[in-house]
């Protein structure tokens, strides 16, 4: 029986949060009421030209210099033709030969193993209206009639296309996420999913494992968020796979993912779909990216993802937990101040992930609205590996601490936490529990260690619980002489 | 005949600023001229009276403050209804864009606001500038007024009549293979083609967008100068705009041609063209080289191409320039069961068959598997014709040529030959190629009565240069007759 490889390629759009359009002076903004933030030129009245923002080309310049994309010199314009009522022109002006980026690489690193992602190309564009069809279904089939919303159109839009080099459903999420990562790093787009400021189409094809030729593909569209991804991903193999297996072939054509279902379903097939007639924009003069503007955007790139993960590794917080605080900026800012403040990079880092994340969680809040500050973790760090705090009391004296009532000191002293620790203050009560309890002492000496954790418990009792069991323990050894 | 609309704009200039008349009344007269001509002509689709009016009573108020030399203040001035007008309807002669009422002022029509030239209305041309005689307008013909019974040419007709007629003093059309110089050759007006970039195209409603230009039709060569300098400059909302120096054209009128080198083009003076156009044309010559100019032949071989390419370049860009006008937005719509039925059904009744012909065409030039030998080898003829022009330049200062092959023909000769239409811009499509600029000024009659246009072209932002021979052809030619209405009615 033939095993079957999976070979994925994918196409991400990403809005940039400019402060106008790509081509026009209207204000980028999703929460105005509809046909709002629309003018001549985006909603293509007569006569109306485009202008390409700046601010967009920087953005796009970004992200293709942080793919390691080769930029191109001279990167040209074209019109892509297609009618349809939300695409106002008619044509969607786009790039085709000669986009901003090419030959571009991301590495990832999945289940311990790196693997490296290659990046097609990286070409600006322009976003679409939004089609809001009125009807039970909520899809153009079976809609009523459909309302037209123009003040997306012109929003401008990047795509990333990757080499057909991701294997399975897990790498494809993987590579969405740092996609998404690196944008948000960039701080060219809030990328986001559920919104649409960011989406993802996936090439799936098969073929059989060691083969070098690609299947036919089927382009899978509507994945919401990177669990959809997968899932979608992982619905086309096994389509595809039991499709193969019956001795059919794959058809190749665009299949939407419905999220409810969990299925593919069939939307329209490649033999139909349209030719664009892709010609240069003559509206527009072609974009010249001199050498010195490629080192300005070298320059000021951001410390990515990765190195930033790598960083908080060689810091010495757990890879998992790196990757943690990279994924969410605040927290790893907390971390970043701590350990400059010499706290344990391991400790904060489990902290952070831990009872920070999950308390944030519950309360639902960012952790701006908390009572923690980077100071309280070096302190609470400082208090636990003195052993004025044991690893129980530090997580309570945390939990209060970000629910406000305090800096750690002050909540463990309030709340009675800290430990004894001083050997001098427990040897008494050490030296009472050894004379009360001859028999124990007796039998420890005759070589049974047995009741040295009675002992111990004995002890914790008398001190209430506040002396460190490490102290006591070894107290108990040497005198008893066990 | 004493007739304020038969003045030219700096004649007009100077006696509003002397007070032998004011704004109101250059534009009564204007509006009285259109009153008896519009019923012969059809210049007009729409003539905006109050519009015009508040615009000439601002005029009068700032002439009477005084101190305002504005050279286009109070001035009538006709725009081909491809010129996008706030306010004023604007169809593009489409019956897909009937009764379309612009929100906003194109920025060529912003500048003559600006500058105090009062807009009297929108001119007729053939639908979406498509054609070369006002007959493919979907609110019908406009006429010659030299003989009714011709075309204008075109595709700004419309304004050249109008110009031509007296019923507004200066024009302004639109000029993708020649739409201004054949019209302004065929009615005995000046016509520029501008270097491309030189007036911003934001508000000109696209036919073929690395084509257009808007220039200005004239009773006089100073005239044309100062409709060009009126609109020309840069324009941040036309990323294609010229950002910089502008080329100093009034001031280089009555520079006179001695010492300058004039090319005649071998290709365009020869085979195809009316041999009474060729004449005059020599005559014209002869009284250059009179004048000190030393006149020579020059070959621009790729010209022989550039109607083939032009026919497939233009269509090309079209298809896509007006994909937009599909029902959903503005303008005309059919209804239909599904919106593709709609956007079909509105494009199929809005569209006249030339520019149905044309999208299809270029539709079909842009197509997978077509796109390299239609599209893809226009645009190297057009490499080509870039390069014979800038080797013509290395030889000599300007070249000339017939504006038109002929002299105004027949309404409706022409109309079901497209191809015989469309050699009629033969001499004007070379410039539009090249991105050069390029201008008409009028020489002679022919023996029926109808004017000759003498083509001047000059190197990119020659404009200079350009005004000045044709000042100078002006001058030689000595042609100063004006269009009189010919038909038996306005005779008697």
């Amino acid at each position: 029986m033939t095993t079957w490889e999976a070979v994925i390629g994918i196409e991400t759009h990403v809005e940039l949060q400019t402060a106008t359009k790509m081509f026009c002076g209207c204000p980028v903004d999703f929460g105005d009421e509809p046909n709002t933030a629309v003018c001549p030129v985006c909603l293509a009245l007569p006569g109306a030209l485009p202008v390409a923002n700046e601010q967009a080309i920087e953005g796009i310049l970004s992200i293709a210099e942080a793919l390691d994309c080769t930029l191109t010199e001279t990167s040209l314009f074209y019109r892509k033709n297609y009618f349809y009522p939300d695409l106002p022109k008619n044509y969607q002006i786009s790039q085709f030969t000669f986009p901003i980026g090419v030959d571009g690489n991301l590495d990832l690193e999945v289940d311990g193993e790196t693997i490296r992602i290659g990046i097609t190309r990286v070409h600006m564009e322009e976003d679409t209206g939004k089609s809001l069809h009125q009807g039970e279904t909520g899809r153009i089939q079976g809609a009523e009639h459909t309302l037209l919303d123009f003040n997306r159109a012109g929003v401008p839009l990047v795509e990333v296309v990757t080499e057909p080099d991701i294997r399975s459903p897990e790498q494809a999420r993987a590579y969405g996420a740092e996609l998404q990562r690196i944008v948000r790093t960039l701080g060219v787009s809030d990328a986001r999913l559920e919104e649409g400021s960011m989406r993802f189409d996936a090439n799936v094809s098969l073929r059989p494992q060691g083969s070098d030729r690609l299947g036919i593909r089927a382009e899978v569209k509507n994945v919401n968020s990177l669990r959809s991804m997968q899932r979608a991903i992982a619905f086309e193999i096994n389509r595809q796979t039991e499709v193969l297996e019956n001795g059919s072939a794959v058809v190749q054509e665009t299949r939407h993912w419905n999220e409810e279902s969990g299925v593919t379903t069939s939307m329209r097939s490649k033999e139909e779909s349209e030719d664009y007639r892709y010609f240069q924009e003559p509206d527009l003069l072609p974009l010249y990216i001199d050498e010195a503007w490629r080192r300005r955007v070298r320059a000021r790139r951001p410390e990515l993802p990765a190195q930033k993960r790598a960083r908080y590794h060689d810091l010495g917080a757990d890879s998992q937990v790196a990757a943690l605080l990279v994924d969410s900026p605040d927290l790893g800012t907390l971390f970043e101040d701590a350990v400059a403040g010499h706290a344990d990079p391991r400790q904060v880092g489990i902290w952070l992930t831990g009872e920070v994340v999950a308390y944030l969680r519950r309360e639902e809040k960012p952790i701006g609205d908390t009572g923690l500050r980077s100071g309280d973790l070096v302190e609470l760090a400082a208090m636990t590996a003195g052993g004025d705090l044991s690893s129980t009391a530090a997580k309570e004296v945390l939990g209060a601490v970000l629910a406000g009532d305090g800096n750690p000191q002050a909540v463990a002293e309030a709340r009675d936490l800290l430990q004894i620790s001083d050997v001098s203050a427990i040897e008494n009560a050490v030296d009472e529990v050894l004379a009360a309890n001859a028999d124990a002492v007796e039998k420890i000496l005759g070589g049974d260690s047995k009741p040295v954790g009675y002992l111990v418990g004995q002890v914790m009792r008398a001190t209430g619980g506040k002396a460190d069991p490490k102290v006591v323990h070894d107290l108990i050894r040497t005198k008893a002489g066990g | 005949m004493s007739d304020l609309a038969d003045l030219t704009i700096h004649e007009a200039g100077a006696g509003l600023r002397t007070g032998d008349f004011t704004a109101t009344e250059l534009l009564d007269a204007t509006l009285r001229r259109a009153a008896v001509t519009e019923a012969h002509l059809h210049a007009y689709l729409t003539i905006d009276h109050d519009g015009a009016m508040v615009a000439a009573a601002t005029a009068d108020r700032s002439l009477a403050a005084g101190d305002d030399d504005r050279p286009l203040l109070g001035i009538p001035v006709a725009l081909k209804d491809n010129m996008v007008t706030r306010g004023v309807v604007t169809t593009a002669s489409s019956q897909i864009l009937a009764g379309w009422n612009p929100p906003y002022d194109g920025t060529a029509v912003a500048r003559l606001r600006e500058g105090g030239a009062v807009i009297v209305g929108k001119t007729n041309l053939d639908e979406f500038a498509m054609g070369s005689s006002t007959e493919n307008s979907a609110y019908g013909p406009t006429r010659n007024p030299w003989d009714t019974d011709t075309v204008p040419g075109g595709s700004s007709g419309g304004s050249a009549a109008a110009v031509a007629v007296g019923s507004a003093f200066g024009g302004f059309g639109s000029d993708t293979g020649g739409s201004v110089r054949q019209p302004a050759s065929l009615t005995g007006t000046v016509g520029v083609k501008p270097t491309y970039g030189l007036v911003s195209r934001f508000g000109l409603i696209a036919f073929a967008s690395s084509l257009d230009q808007i220039g200005p039709l004239a009773r006089s060569v100073a005239d044309a100068a100062t409709l060009l300098e009126g609109v020309a400059g840069w324009d941040r909302l036309d990323a294609t705009s010229y950002d910089g120096d502008l080329p100093d054209i009034s001031g280089s009128l009555g520079a006179g041609v001695e010492g300058l080198r004039i090319g005649v083009v071998g290709e365009l003076t020869g085979e195809g063209i009316d041999p009474e156009v060729l004449a005059a044309i020599r005559v014209v010559l002869d009284r250059l080289s009179d004048a000190g100019a030393s006149i020579s032949e020059v070959s621009l071989p790729s010209t022989e191409y550039a109607l083939s390419a032009y026919y497939l370049i233009a269509p090309a860009e079209a298809s896509a320039n007006l994909a937009r006008f599909d029902g959903v937005r503005y303008g005309l719509r059919v209804d239909g069961d599904t919106t593709e039925e709609m956007m079909a059904k509105t494009r199929a009744d809005g569209f006249g068959p030339e520019v149905t012909r044309r999208i299809l065409l270029g539709t079909y030039a842009l197509s997978a598997g077509y796109y390299d030998a239609f599209y893809g080898q226009a645009q190297r003829v057009r490499t080509l014709v870039r390069q014979d022009f800038a080797a013509a330049y290395e030889q000599v200062d300007v070249l000339v040529s017939p504006t038109s092959p002929t002299t105004a023909f027949e309404i409706g000769a022409k109309v079901s030959d497209p191809l015989a239409m469309y050699y009629s811009d033969v001499c004007t499509i070379p410039s539009n190629l090249s991105g050069d600029p390029a201008m008409s000024v009028p020489v002679a009659l022919d023996e029926a009565g109808l004017p000759i246009g003498f083509q001047v072209m000059a190197p990119a932002l020659g404009e200079g240069l350009m005004f000045r021979v044709a000042a100078e052809v002006e001058r030689a030619a000595e042609f100063t007759v004006r269009a009189r209405l010919a038909t038996s009615e306005v005779d008697a």
